[in-house]
Protein backbone atom coordinates (compact mmCIF):
# COMPACT_ATOMS: atom_id res chain seq x y z
CA UNK A 1 0.00 0.00 0.00
CA UNK A 2 1.18 3.48 -0.71
CA UNK A 3 0.83 5.62 1.86
CA UNK A 4 1.46 9.85 1.57
CA UNK A 5 1.40 11.86 5.08
CA UNK A 6 0.74 15.50 4.87
CA UNK A 7 3.17 17.23 7.70
CA UNK A 8 3.55 20.46 8.61
CA UNK A 9 5.82 22.09 10.95
CA UNK A 10 4.35 24.60 13.99
CA UNK A 11 5.38 26.58 17.14
CA UNK A 12 5.44 23.78 20.26
CA UNK A 13 2.13 24.67 21.69
CA UNK A 14 3.17 23.86 25.33
CA UNK A 15 5.31 27.73 24.97
CA UNK A 16 4.32 30.78 24.49
CA UNK A 17 4.60 32.52 21.19
CA UNK A 18 5.75 36.40 20.96
CA UNK A 19 3.56 38.38 18.56
CA UNK A 20 5.59 41.10 16.75
CA UNK A 21 4.90 44.38 17.78
CA UNK A 22 3.18 45.20 14.23
CA UNK A 23 0.93 42.22 14.38
CA UNK A 24 1.82 40.99 11.70
CA UNK A 25 2.65 37.41 12.41
CA UNK A 26 4.67 35.48 15.75
CA UNK A 27 7.81 35.96 15.90
CA UNK A 28 10.17 33.05 15.42
CA UNK A 29 13.00 34.10 17.24
CA UNK A 30 13.83 30.92 19.71
CA UNK A 31 10.67 29.62 19.08
CA UNK A 32 10.84 25.62 19.00
CA UNK A 33 9.16 24.29 16.05
CA UNK A 34 7.61 21.06 15.96
CA UNK A 35 5.63 18.35 13.79
CA UNK A 36 1.83 18.98 14.15
CA UNK A 37 0.79 17.45 16.83
CA UNK A 38 -2.42 15.49 14.18
CA UNK A 39 0.68 15.26 11.84
CA UNK A 40 2.30 12.44 14.54
CA UNK A 41 -1.07 10.58 14.47
CA UNK A 42 -1.16 10.68 10.90
CA UNK A 43 2.14 9.37 10.80
CA UNK A 44 1.77 6.83 13.24
CA UNK A 45 -1.69 5.69 11.29
CA UNK A 46 0.55 5.62 7.95
CA UNK A 47 3.28 3.27 9.75
CA UNK A 48 0.66 0.41 11.45
CA UNK A 49 -1.27 0.50 7.68
CA UNK A 50 2.49 -0.27 6.38
CA UNK A 51 3.35 -2.69 8.80
CA UNK A 52 0.33 -4.32 8.15
CA UNK A 53 0.40 -4.23 4.27
CA UNK A 54 3.68 -3.75 2.91
CA UNK A 55 4.48 -0.88 1.04
CA UNK A 56 5.38 2.61 1.79
CA UNK A 57 5.03 6.21 3.72
CA UNK A 58 6.04 9.22 2.24
CA UNK A 59 6.11 11.81 4.09
CA UNK A 60 5.34 15.16 2.48
CA UNK A 61 5.84 19.41 3.05
CA UNK A 62 5.53 22.34 1.94
CA UNK A 63 6.69 25.16 3.77
CA UNK A 64 10.14 27.14 4.60
CA UNK A 65 13.64 24.99 4.40
CA UNK A 66 13.36 24.48 8.09
CA UNK A 67 10.37 22.04 7.55
CA UNK A 68 12.85 19.29 7.51
CA UNK A 69 13.36 19.09 10.98
CA UNK A 70 9.80 18.09 11.49
CA UNK A 71 9.82 16.11 8.23
CA UNK A 72 12.86 14.12 10.20
CA UNK A 73 10.52 13.31 12.86
CA UNK A 74 8.66 11.60 10.61
CA UNK A 75 11.43 9.68 9.25
CA UNK A 76 12.64 8.62 12.82
CA UNK A 77 9.41 7.04 13.46
CA UNK A 78 9.69 4.74 10.76
CA UNK A 79 8.70 6.42 7.44
CA UNK A 80 10.35 5.77 4.02
CA UNK A 81 10.61 8.79 2.50
CA UNK A 82 10.29 12.31 2.76
CA UNK A 83 9.31 15.29 0.41
CA UNK A 84 9.96 19.37 0.69
CA UNK A 85 8.31 21.97 -1.20
CA UNK A 86 9.67 24.96 -1.25
CA UNK A 87 8.51 28.25 -3.28
CA UNK A 88 8.75 31.89 -2.63
CA UNK A 89 4.79 31.98 -3.33
CA UNK A 90 4.45 29.85 -0.89
CA UNK A 91 4.44 32.68 2.50
CA UNK A 92 1.74 34.57 0.49
CA UNK A 93 -0.42 31.26 0.42
CA UNK A 94 -3.13 30.75 1.93
CA UNK A 95 -4.77 27.61 2.60
CA UNK A 96 -6.22 26.65 -0.64
CA UNK A 97 -2.76 27.84 -2.42
CA UNK A 98 -1.57 25.32 0.13
CA UNK A 99 -3.33 22.35 -1.02
CA UNK A 100 -2.99 22.77 -4.67
CA UNK A 101 0.45 23.07 -4.34
CA UNK A 102 0.24 19.63 -2.42
CA UNK A 103 -1.84 18.30 -4.82
CA UNK A 104 0.28 18.84 -7.46
CA UNK A 105 3.19 16.89 -5.70
CA UNK A 106 0.80 14.01 -4.98
CA UNK A 107 -0.42 13.23 -8.29
CA UNK A 108 2.71 12.66 -9.46
CA UNK A 109 3.44 9.81 -6.56
CA UNK A 110 1.55 6.29 -6.59
CA UNK A 111 -1.28 6.83 -3.38
CA UNK A 112 -4.05 4.54 -2.26
CA UNK A 113 -4.29 6.73 0.98
CA UNK A 114 -3.48 9.81 1.54
CA UNK A 115 -3.06 10.83 5.67
CA UNK A 116 -3.41 14.47 7.19
CA UNK A 117 -4.00 15.76 10.28
CA UNK A 118 -7.17 16.91 11.28
CA UNK A 119 -6.12 20.70 11.90
CA UNK A 120 -2.95 22.40 12.49
CA UNK A 121 -2.46 23.61 16.29
CA UNK A 122 -0.99 26.87 14.42
CA UNK A 123 -4.02 28.56 12.67
CA UNK A 124 -6.50 25.38 13.96
CA UNK A 125 -8.18 26.25 10.17
CA UNK A 126 -8.85 22.54 9.00
CA UNK A 127 -9.14 23.35 5.10
CA UNK A 128 -5.87 21.83 3.53
CA UNK A 129 -7.57 18.06 4.28
CA UNK A 130 -10.66 17.89 2.57
CA UNK A 131 -9.51 20.77 0.12
CA UNK A 132 -6.83 17.90 -1.55
CA UNK A 133 -9.44 15.59 -1.31
CA UNK A 134 -11.37 17.46 -4.08
CA UNK A 135 -8.44 18.70 -5.72
CA UNK A 136 -6.76 15.03 -5.57
CA UNK A 137 -10.61 13.81 -6.79
CA UNK A 138 -10.30 11.40 -4.20
CA UNK A 139 -13.06 10.51 -1.41
CA UNK A 140 -12.90 11.89 2.27
CA UNK A 141 -13.68 10.68 5.97
CA UNK A 142 -12.20 13.92 7.68
CA UNK A 143 -11.63 13.51 11.81
CA UNK A 144 -11.60 10.07 12.18
CA UNK A 145 -11.09 8.14 15.71
CA UNK A 146 -11.06 4.49 14.12
CA UNK A 147 -10.07 3.00 11.31
CA UNK A 148 -9.93 -0.80 9.82
CA UNK A 149 -8.73 -1.66 6.46
CA UNK A 150 -9.73 -4.72 4.77
CA UNK A 151 -7.72 -7.48 3.54
CA UNK A 152 -7.64 -6.59 0.27
CA UNK A 153 -7.11 -3.03 0.80
CA UNK A 154 -9.96 -1.87 -1.48
CA UNK A 155 -11.95 0.28 1.70
CA UNK A 156 -11.58 1.55 4.59
CA UNK A 157 -14.12 1.49 7.93
CA UNK A 158 -13.51 4.53 9.43
CA UNK A 159 -15.32 6.19 12.52
CA UNK A 160 -15.91 10.15 12.63
CA UNK A 161 -17.03 11.43 15.83
CA UNK A 162 -20.13 13.69 15.32
CA UNK A 163 -22.50 15.74 17.69
CA UNK A 164 -24.68 13.03 19.53
CA UNK A 165 -23.02 9.95 17.87
CA UNK A 166 -20.59 8.28 15.77
CA UNK A 167 -20.38 8.16 12.58
CA UNK A 168 -19.40 4.71 10.78
CA UNK A 169 -18.46 5.15 6.93
CA UNK A 170 -17.38 3.00 4.25
CA UNK A 171 -14.90 4.83 1.99
CA UNK A 172 -12.96 3.01 -1.19
CA UNK A 173 -9.53 3.51 -2.03
CA UNK A 174 -7.72 5.35 -2.90
CA UNK A 175 -9.09 7.83 -0.51
CA UNK A 176 -7.43 10.72 1.73
CA UNK A 177 -8.57 10.85 5.70
CA UNK A 178 -7.73 13.33 8.40
CA UNK A 179 -7.12 11.78 11.64
CA UNK A 180 -8.41 12.58 15.13
CA UNK A 181 -5.87 12.24 18.42
CA UNK A 182 -8.34 8.83 19.42
CA UNK A 183 -7.71 7.31 16.77
CA UNK A 184 -3.82 5.62 17.97
CA UNK A 185 -1.26 6.42 20.46
CA UNK A 186 1.99 7.73 18.20
CA UNK A 187 4.99 5.92 18.48
CA UNK A 188 8.18 7.79 19.86
CA UNK A 189 11.14 7.71 17.19
CA UNK A 190 13.81 4.86 18.31
CA UNK A 191 17.63 5.94 18.77
CA UNK A 192 18.29 4.16 15.70
CA UNK A 193 15.55 5.54 13.66
CA UNK A 194 16.82 9.16 15.02
CA UNK A 195 20.32 8.04 13.68
CA UNK A 196 18.91 6.73 10.25
CA UNK A 197 16.60 9.92 9.75
CA UNK A 198 19.66 12.11 10.16
CA UNK A 199 20.99 10.60 7.08
CA UNK A 200 18.53 10.58 4.80
CA UNK A 201 18.25 13.00 2.07
CA UNK A 202 15.06 14.75 1.91
CA UNK A 203 14.14 15.49 -1.88
CA UNK A 204 13.53 19.47 -2.18
CA UNK A 205 11.68 20.99 -4.91
CA UNK A 206 10.46 24.15 -5.78
CA UNK A 207 6.86 25.03 -6.74
CA UNK A 208 6.07 27.34 -9.20
CA UNK A 209 2.32 27.22 -8.87
CA UNK A 210 1.78 31.09 -9.79
CA UNK A 211 -1.71 30.82 -8.58
CA UNK A 212 -0.81 30.75 -4.85
CA UNK A 213 -1.76 34.68 -4.86
CA UNK A 214 -4.62 34.38 -1.77
CA UNK A 215 -7.95 34.78 -1.37
CA UNK A 216 -8.02 35.60 1.93
CA UNK A 217 -4.74 37.25 4.49
CA UNK A 218 -3.82 37.38 8.03
CA UNK A 219 -4.18 41.26 8.46
CA UNK A 220 -3.45 41.18 11.86
CA UNK A 221 -2.43 39.21 14.93
CA UNK A 222 -3.38 40.32 18.63
CA UNK A 223 -3.46 38.62 22.23
CA UNK A 224 -6.43 37.18 23.22
CA UNK A 225 -8.45 39.94 25.16
CA UNK A 226 -7.04 39.64 28.60
CA UNK A 227 -9.61 38.33 31.16
CA UNK A 228 -9.92 39.99 34.88
CA UNK A 229 -9.61 37.64 37.42
CA UNK A 230 -12.90 37.84 39.33
CA UNK A 231 -13.86 37.46 42.61
CA UNK A 232 -12.31 34.40 44.67
CA UNK A 233 -14.14 33.45 47.74
CA UNK A 234 -13.06 30.96 50.68
CA UNK A 235 -16.39 29.99 52.15
CA UNK A 236 -18.47 27.55 53.93
CA UNK A 237 -21.10 24.55 50.72
CA UNK A 238 -23.64 26.50 51.98
CA UNK A 239 -22.29 30.66 51.26
CA UNK A 240 -20.61 29.42 47.95
CA UNK A 241 -23.76 27.96 46.64
CA UNK A 242 -25.46 31.10 47.37
CA UNK A 243 -23.06 32.95 45.92
CA UNK A 244 -22.66 30.36 42.40
CA UNK A 245 -26.63 30.80 42.37
CA UNK A 246 -26.85 34.73 42.64
CA UNK A 247 -23.95 34.99 39.91
CA UNK A 248 -25.87 32.44 37.39
CA UNK A 249 -29.19 35.02 38.07
CA UNK A 250 -27.55 38.25 38.23
CA UNK A 251 -24.76 38.12 36.63
CA UNK A 252 -24.96 35.36 33.69
CA UNK A 253 -28.87 35.81 33.65
CA UNK A 254 -28.94 31.86 33.13
CA UNK A 255 -31.49 31.14 35.79
CA UNK B 1 -28.14 36.87 -6.23
CA UNK B 2 -24.34 39.14 -6.00
CA UNK B 3 -24.82 40.49 -2.92
CA UNK B 4 -27.10 37.76 -0.68
CA UNK B 5 -25.86 36.38 2.19
CA UNK B 6 -27.26 32.67 2.37
CA UNK B 7 -27.05 30.29 5.14
CA UNK B 8 -26.77 26.18 4.55
CA UNK B 9 -28.87 24.91 6.57
CA UNK B 10 -28.36 22.22 9.17
CA UNK B 11 -31.21 20.07 10.88
CA UNK B 12 -32.42 17.09 12.56
CA UNK B 13 -36.15 15.54 12.88
CA UNK B 14 -37.48 18.18 10.77
CA UNK B 15 -35.61 21.43 13.31
CA UNK B 16 -33.48 23.69 12.28
CA UNK B 17 -30.44 23.43 14.49
CA UNK B 18 -29.55 25.89 16.48
CA UNK B 19 -26.44 27.10 14.69
CA UNK B 20 -28.12 27.89 11.65
CA UNK B 21 -30.42 30.36 13.52
CA UNK B 22 -27.63 31.76 15.16
CA UNK B 23 -26.12 32.58 11.45
CA UNK B 24 -29.93 33.34 9.79
CA UNK B 25 -29.76 36.07 12.64
CA UNK B 26 -26.42 37.09 11.50
CA UNK B 27 -27.07 36.77 7.74
CA UNK B 28 -29.61 39.07 8.27
CA UNK B 29 -27.69 41.65 9.71
CA UNK B 30 -24.60 41.14 7.32
CA UNK B 31 -27.22 40.83 4.03
CA UNK B 32 -28.52 44.67 5.37
CA UNK B 33 -25.27 45.89 5.71
CA UNK B 34 -24.24 44.59 2.22
CA UNK B 35 -27.40 46.07 0.18
CA UNK B 36 -28.47 42.25 -0.15
CA UNK B 37 -30.76 39.33 1.19
CA UNK B 38 -30.63 36.75 3.80
CA UNK B 39 -31.18 33.65 2.06
CA UNK B 40 -31.37 29.94 3.57
CA UNK B 41 -30.49 27.11 1.94
CA UNK B 42 -31.88 23.79 3.09
CA UNK B 43 -30.94 20.46 1.73
CA UNK B 44 -32.24 16.92 2.99
CA UNK B 45 -34.67 14.07 2.24
CA UNK B 46 -37.60 15.81 3.09
CA UNK B 47 -37.44 19.54 4.38
CA UNK B 48 -40.36 21.46 4.13
CA UNK B 49 -41.05 21.50 7.71
CA UNK B 50 -37.63 23.20 8.42
CA UNK B 51 -37.78 25.22 5.44
CA UNK B 52 -41.31 26.76 6.98
CA UNK B 53 -39.57 27.14 10.41
CA UNK B 54 -36.82 29.52 9.18
CA UNK B 55 -39.20 32.92 7.98
CA UNK B 56 -39.71 33.75 11.29
CA UNK B 57 -36.18 33.87 12.25
CA UNK B 58 -35.17 35.76 9.31
CA UNK B 59 -34.85 34.15 6.46
CA UNK B 60 -36.13 36.63 2.64
CA UNK B 61 -36.03 33.31 0.63
CA UNK B 62 -35.66 29.56 1.60
CA UNK B 63 -34.49 27.50 -1.53
CA UNK B 64 -35.03 23.93 -0.93
CA UNK B 65 -33.05 20.97 -2.27
CA UNK B 66 -34.84 17.71 -1.91
CA UNK B 67 -33.29 14.54 -2.57
CA UNK B 68 -33.25 11.18 -0.66
CA UNK B 69 -29.38 10.71 -1.42
CA UNK B 70 -28.81 13.88 0.92
CA UNK B 71 -29.33 11.87 3.77
CA UNK B 72 -27.78 10.79 5.41
CA UNK B 73 -25.36 13.10 5.36
CA UNK B 74 -21.77 12.66 3.33
CA UNK B 75 -19.54 15.03 2.00
CA UNK B 76 -20.09 14.12 -1.69
CA UNK B 77 -23.81 14.52 -2.03
CA UNK B 78 -23.48 17.91 0.05
CA UNK B 79 -20.82 19.58 -1.53
CA UNK B 80 -22.12 18.37 -5.40
CA UNK B 81 -25.63 20.22 -4.27
CA UNK B 82 -24.46 23.29 -2.35
CA UNK B 83 -21.64 23.50 -4.95
CA UNK B 84 -24.29 24.13 -7.56
CA UNK B 85 -26.91 25.74 -6.29
CA UNK B 86 -23.94 28.43 -5.07
CA UNK B 87 -22.60 28.70 -8.87
CA UNK B 88 -26.49 29.49 -9.99
CA UNK B 89 -26.84 31.58 -7.69
CA UNK B 90 -23.72 33.07 -6.99
CA UNK B 91 -23.85 34.89 -3.60
CA UNK B 92 -21.39 36.98 -1.66
CA UNK B 93 -20.86 35.51 1.21
CA UNK B 94 -21.96 31.96 2.80
CA UNK B 95 -21.93 31.18 6.08
CA UNK B 96 -21.45 27.44 7.62
CA UNK B 97 -21.86 26.15 11.02
CA UNK B 98 -18.70 24.78 12.30
CA UNK B 99 -19.86 21.35 13.06
CA UNK B 100 -18.92 17.97 11.95
CA UNK B 101 -20.21 18.57 8.56
CA UNK B 102 -19.27 21.79 8.26
CA UNK B 103 -15.78 21.22 8.76
CA UNK B 104 -16.20 18.16 7.03
CA UNK B 105 -17.94 19.73 3.43
CA UNK B 106 -16.37 23.23 3.55
CA UNK B 107 -13.12 23.34 2.50
CA UNK B 108 -14.05 20.73 -0.13
CA UNK B 109 -16.30 23.12 -1.38
CA UNK B 110 -14.14 26.34 -1.05
CA UNK B 111 -12.07 24.23 -3.24
CA UNK B 112 -13.94 22.80 -5.74
CA UNK B 113 -15.14 26.62 -6.31
CA UNK B 114 -12.03 28.38 -6.17
CA UNK B 115 -13.85 29.95 -3.61
CA UNK B 116 -12.24 31.91 -0.17
CA UNK B 117 -12.63 30.44 2.63
CA UNK B 118 -11.98 31.34 6.63
CA UNK B 119 -13.10 28.98 9.12
CA UNK B 120 -13.37 29.24 12.87
CA UNK B 121 -14.85 32.36 12.66
CA UNK B 122 -15.32 34.03 15.94
CA UNK B 123 -16.93 37.20 14.12
CA UNK B 124 -17.67 38.70 10.68
CA UNK B 125 -17.60 42.18 10.04
CA UNK B 126 -18.50 44.64 7.03
CA UNK B 127 -16.00 47.43 7.27
CA UNK B 128 -15.94 49.69 4.63
CA UNK B 129 -17.80 46.97 1.92
CA UNK B 130 -14.43 44.17 2.70
CA UNK B 131 -15.49 41.41 4.82
CA UNK B 132 -13.27 41.17 7.77
CA UNK B 133 -13.33 37.48 9.96
CA UNK B 134 -12.33 37.08 13.41
CA UNK B 135 -10.14 33.97 14.28
CA UNK B 136 -8.58 32.33 17.69
CA UNK B 137 -5.59 31.17 16.61
CA UNK B 138 -2.18 29.60 18.00
CA UNK B 139 -3.85 27.52 20.30
CA UNK B 140 -6.50 30.86 21.34
CA UNK B 141 -3.08 32.57 21.91
CA UNK B 142 -3.71 35.00 19.84
CA UNK B 143 -6.66 36.22 17.59
CA UNK B 144 -6.21 36.90 13.88
CA UNK B 145 -8.05 38.86 11.83
CA UNK B 146 -8.89 37.65 8.22
CA UNK B 147 -9.37 40.31 5.31
CA UNK B 148 -11.05 38.34 2.25
CA UNK B 149 -10.46 38.74 -1.19
CA UNK B 150 -13.18 41.00 -2.87
CA UNK B 151 -13.90 38.85 -5.63
CA UNK B 152 -16.11 35.73 -5.57
CA UNK B 153 -18.16 33.64 -3.44
CA UNK B 154 -17.09 33.62 0.26
CA UNK B 155 -17.09 30.57 2.55
CA UNK B 156 -17.21 31.62 6.72
CA UNK B 157 -17.40 28.50 8.88
CA UNK B 158 -18.72 30.09 12.00
CA UNK B 159 -17.70 28.71 15.56
CA UNK B 160 -20.95 27.80 17.36
CA UNK B 161 -22.63 30.37 20.46
CA UNK B 162 -20.92 33.29 18.54
CA UNK B 163 -24.35 35.04 17.58
CA UNK B 164 -27.29 34.95 19.19
CA UNK B 165 -30.54 33.10 18.12
CA UNK B 166 -32.81 36.06 16.84
CA UNK B 167 -35.68 36.16 18.35
CA UNK B 168 -38.87 34.48 16.45
CA UNK B 169 -41.17 36.61 14.70
CA UNK B 170 -44.08 34.32 13.88
CA UNK B 171 -45.42 36.94 11.83
CA UNK B 172 -42.67 36.72 9.62
CA UNK B 173 -42.77 34.80 6.45
CA UNK B 174 -40.21 33.68 3.76
CA UNK B 175 -40.50 32.89 -0.09
CA UNK B 176 -40.07 29.53 -0.02
CA UNK B 177 -38.58 28.05 -3.33
CA UNK B 178 -37.65 24.59 -4.74
CA UNK B 179 -34.33 24.08 -6.55
CA UNK B 180 -33.48 20.99 -8.73
CA UNK B 181 -30.28 19.96 -8.25
CA UNK B 182 -29.27 16.62 -10.15
CA UNK B 183 -27.03 14.14 -8.23
CA UNK B 184 -26.52 10.97 -9.06
CA UNK B 185 -25.96 8.03 -6.61
CA UNK B 186 -22.37 7.00 -8.30
CA UNK B 187 -21.23 10.68 -7.32
CA UNK B 188 -21.51 9.23 -3.60
CA UNK B 189 -18.96 7.03 -3.19
CA UNK B 190 -18.64 7.01 0.74
CA UNK B 191 -21.61 4.64 2.19
CA UNK B 192 -22.72 5.65 5.75
CA UNK B 193 -23.36 2.38 7.51
CA UNK B 194 -24.76 4.03 10.38
CA UNK B 195 -24.67 6.96 12.72
CA UNK B 196 -24.99 5.19 16.42
CA UNK B 197 -26.41 7.66 18.91
CA UNK B 198 -24.86 8.27 21.93
CA UNK B 199 -27.63 8.27 24.41
CA UNK B 200 -27.60 11.37 27.04
CA UNK B 201 -29.72 13.29 29.10
CA UNK B 202 -27.88 16.26 28.42
CA UNK B 203 -27.64 18.90 25.79
CA UNK B 204 -24.74 18.69 23.31
CA UNK B 205 -21.41 20.65 24.23
CA UNK B 206 -22.07 22.82 20.96
CA UNK B 207 -25.32 23.83 21.28
CA UNK B 208 -25.12 24.60 24.84
CA UNK B 209 -25.54 27.59 27.14
CA UNK B 210 -24.30 26.53 29.91
CA UNK B 211 -21.16 24.07 30.07
CA UNK B 212 -20.59 22.49 33.62
CA UNK B 213 -17.14 20.32 33.29
CA UNK B 214 -15.40 18.54 35.14
CA UNK B 215 -11.55 17.38 35.42
CA UNK B 216 -9.00 15.21 37.26
CA UNK B 217 -10.78 16.92 40.72
CA UNK B 218 -13.76 14.64 40.04
CA UNK B 219 -11.69 11.50 40.81
CA UNK B 220 -13.15 8.54 39.28
CA UNK B 221 -16.03 7.96 36.37
CA UNK B 222 -19.13 7.50 38.91
CA UNK B 223 -19.03 11.21 40.31
CA UNK B 224 -19.42 12.59 36.72
CA UNK B 225 -23.27 11.71 38.05
CA UNK B 226 -23.30 15.04 39.87
CA UNK B 227 -22.12 16.71 37.03
CA UNK B 228 -25.43 15.23 35.20
CA UNK B 229 -27.36 16.10 37.92
CA UNK B 230 -26.56 19.78 38.10
CA UNK B 231 -26.53 19.83 34.35
CA UNK B 232 -29.85 18.59 34.05
CA UNK B 233 -31.29 21.15 36.88
CA UNK B 234 -29.54 23.90 34.91
CA UNK B 235 -30.31 22.61 31.12
CA UNK B 236 -26.51 22.10 30.11
CA UNK B 237 -23.95 20.50 28.52
CA UNK B 238 -21.38 18.08 30.45
CA UNK B 239 -17.59 18.55 29.23
CA UNK B 240 -14.10 17.70 30.66
CA UNK B 241 -10.36 18.47 30.52
CA UNK B 242 -8.23 15.71 29.05
CA UNK B 243 -7.44 13.61 32.14
CA UNK B 244 -11.26 12.03 32.68
CA UNK B 245 -10.92 11.09 28.91
CA UNK B 246 -7.25 9.54 28.69
CA UNK B 247 -8.56 7.57 32.25
CA UNK B 248 -11.80 6.45 30.13
CA UNK B 249 -14.46 7.75 32.51
CA UNK B 250 -16.13 9.69 29.30
CA UNK B 251 -16.25 9.49 26.10
CA UNK B 252 -13.71 11.74 23.91
CA UNK B 253 -16.41 13.90 22.87
CA UNK B 254 -16.21 15.47 26.30
CA UNK B 255 -12.81 17.06 25.29
CA UNK B 256 -12.74 20.47 25.99
CA UNK B 257 -9.23 22.24 24.84
CA UNK B 258 -6.47 22.55 22.42
CA UNK B 259 -7.22 19.19 21.61
CA UNK B 260 -10.40 18.64 22.23
CA UNK B 261 -13.72 20.70 21.10
CA UNK B 262 -13.88 24.58 21.09
CA UNK B 263 -16.49 26.03 23.01
CA UNK B 264 -18.17 29.86 24.44
CA UNK B 265 -20.74 29.18 26.20
CA UNK B 266 -22.75 32.10 28.50
CA UNK B 267 -21.55 29.98 31.52
CA UNK B 268 -18.50 28.08 32.15
CA UNK B 269 -18.29 25.69 35.15
CA UNK B 270 -15.08 24.33 35.55
CA UNK B 271 -15.27 21.62 38.60
CA UNK B 272 -11.64 20.27 39.75
CA UNK B 273 -10.15 21.43 36.84
CA UNK B 274 -6.76 23.34 37.28
CA UNK B 275 -6.62 25.64 34.52
CA UNK B 276 -3.78 24.11 31.84
CA UNK B 277 -3.17 26.19 29.24
CA UNK B 278 -4.18 23.60 26.39
CA UNK B 279 -7.71 23.60 28.76
CA UNK B 280 -7.59 27.53 28.36
CA UNK B 281 -7.37 26.87 24.38
CA UNK B 282 -10.92 25.46 24.43
CA UNK B 283 -13.00 27.67 26.84
CA UNK B 284 -11.44 30.86 27.51
CA UNK B 285 -13.94 32.28 25.14
CA UNK B 286 -16.69 31.47 27.27
CA UNK B 287 -18.63 35.16 28.34
CA UNK B 288 -18.75 33.98 31.84
CA UNK B 289 -15.74 31.08 33.88
CA UNK B 290 -17.13 30.33 37.23
CA UNK B 291 -14.36 28.00 38.67
CA UNK B 292 -14.54 25.33 41.76
CA UNK B 293 -11.29 24.35 42.84
CA UNK B 294 -9.78 23.13 46.03
CA UNK B 295 -6.80 24.95 45.34
CA UNK B 296 -6.60 28.87 45.92
CA UNK B 297 -3.59 28.71 43.57
CA UNK B 298 -5.15 27.28 41.01
CA UNK B 299 -4.41 29.08 37.06
CA UNK B 300 -8.42 28.53 36.74
CA UNK B 301 -8.83 30.77 39.06
CA UNK B 302 -6.63 33.90 37.13
CA UNK B 303 -9.48 33.84 34.96
CA UNK B 304 -12.71 32.70 36.30
CA UNK B 305 -15.50 36.11 37.10
CA UNK B 306 -16.47 34.10 40.45
CA UNK B 307 -13.74 31.23 41.49
CA UNK B 308 -15.04 29.27 44.93
CA UNK B 309 -12.13 27.69 46.75
CA UNK B 310 -14.20 24.63 48.62
CA UNK B 311 -14.54 20.67 47.85
CA UNK B 312 -16.62 19.91 44.59
CA UNK B 313 -17.85 17.06 46.32
CA UNK B 314 -19.62 19.19 49.10
CA UNK B 315 -20.40 21.94 46.41
CA UNK B 316 -22.15 20.16 43.58
CA UNK B 317 -25.26 18.40 45.43
CA UNK B 318 -25.88 21.63 47.15
CA UNK B 319 -25.92 23.65 44.35
CA UNK B 320 -27.60 21.02 41.78
CA UNK B 321 -30.67 21.19 44.97
CA UNK B 322 -30.76 25.58 45.12
CA UNK B 323 -30.55 25.44 41.19
CA UNK B 324 -33.31 23.23 41.02
CA UNK B 325 -35.19 25.36 43.42
CA UNK B 326 -34.51 28.83 41.59
CA UNK B 327 -35.99 27.25 38.66
CA UNK B 328 -39.51 27.01 40.32
CA UNK B 329 -39.21 23.58 41.36
CA UNK B 330 -38.36 21.79 38.65
CA UNK B 331 -39.66 18.13 38.57
CA UNK B 332 -37.07 15.23 37.99
C1 LIG C 1 -0.36 18.29 23.33
C2 LIG C 1 -1.28 18.41 24.51
C3 LIG C 1 -2.62 18.67 24.30
C4 LIG C 1 -3.51 18.78 25.37
N1 LIG C 1 -4.82 19.06 25.12
C5 LIG C 1 -5.67 19.21 26.16
C6 LIG C 1 -7.05 19.52 25.96
O1 LIG C 1 -7.53 19.62 24.82
N2 LIG C 1 -7.84 19.70 27.03
C7 LIG C 1 -7.38 19.59 28.32
O2 LIG C 1 -8.17 19.79 29.25
N3 LIG C 1 -6.09 19.27 28.54
C8 LIG C 1 -5.23 19.07 27.51
N4 LIG C 1 -3.93 18.74 27.76
C9 LIG C 1 -3.55 18.41 29.16
C10 LIG C 1 -3.26 19.63 30.00
O3 LIG C 1 -1.91 19.97 29.85
C11 LIG C 1 -3.55 19.34 31.48
O4 LIG C 1 -2.80 18.23 31.89
C12 LIG C 1 -5.02 19.07 31.78
O5 LIG C 1 -5.83 20.10 31.24
C13 LIG C 1 -5.23 18.99 33.28
O6 LIG C 1 -6.56 18.59 33.54
P1 LIG C 1 -7.23 18.87 34.95
O7 LIG C 1 -7.26 20.34 35.18
O8 LIG C 1 -8.51 18.16 34.96
O9 LIG C 1 -6.27 18.10 35.95
P2 LIG C 1 -5.22 18.69 37.01
O10 LIG C 1 -4.31 19.66 36.39
O11 LIG C 1 -4.65 17.51 37.69
O12 LIG C 1 -6.14 19.49 38.00
C14 LIG C 1 -7.06 18.89 38.86
C15 LIG C 1 -7.59 20.00 39.72
O13 LIG C 1 -8.64 19.50 40.54
C16 LIG C 1 -8.58 20.16 41.79
N5 LIG C 1 -9.27 19.30 42.77
C17 LIG C 1 -8.93 18.05 43.19
N6 LIG C 1 -9.84 17.59 44.06
C18 LIG C 1 -10.77 18.55 44.23
C19 LIG C 1 -11.95 18.66 45.00
N7 LIG C 1 -12.37 17.68 45.82
N8 LIG C 1 -12.67 19.80 44.91
C20 LIG C 1 -12.27 20.82 44.11
N9 LIG C 1 -11.16 20.76 43.34
C21 LIG C 1 -10.41 19.63 43.41
C22 LIG C 1 -7.10 20.30 42.05
O14 LIG C 1 -6.85 21.35 42.97
C23 LIG C 1 -6.56 20.60 40.67
O15 LIG C 1 -6.49 22.01 40.42
C24 LIG C 1 -3.03 18.62 26.70
C25 LIG C 1 -1.68 18.36 26.92
C26 LIG C 1 -0.81 18.25 25.84
C27 LIG C 1 0.63 17.97 26.13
Amino acid sequence: MNIVVCVKQVPDTEAPIRIKPDGSGIDEMGLNLVMNYYDEHATEAGLRLKEQFGGTVTLIAAGPERTKEALRTGLAMGADEAMLITGPGLEQSDHLGMARVLAAAIKALPHDLVICGKLSTDDNASIVGPALAELLGLPQATAIAHLEVDASATTALVHREVEGGVEILEVPLPALLTVERSLNEPRYPSLPGIMKAKRKEIKTSTSTDQKVAASSRLTKLVPPPKRQAGRVIEADADKAVAEIVAFLKNDAKVL
Amino acid sequence: MANDVWVVVEHESGQPKKISLELLGRAGQLALALGGKAVAFVPGRDVSAVARALGPYGADIVYTAQDPLLEPYTADAQTQVVGEALRKEQPTLVLIGSTAQGRDYAPRLAARLGAAIVTDCASLEVDNSSLVATRPMYTRKAIGTVMYASEGIRIAVVLPAVYPVPQADPKRTAEVRAMRIPLDAKQIRTKVHEVQAIKRETVPLTEADVIVSGGRGLRGPENFALLDALAKALGAAVGSSRPPVDSGWVPHDYEIGQTGKTVSPQVYLACGISGAPQHLAGMSGSKHIVAINKDPNAPIFQLADLGIVGDLFEILPKLTEAVKKAKGGNRD
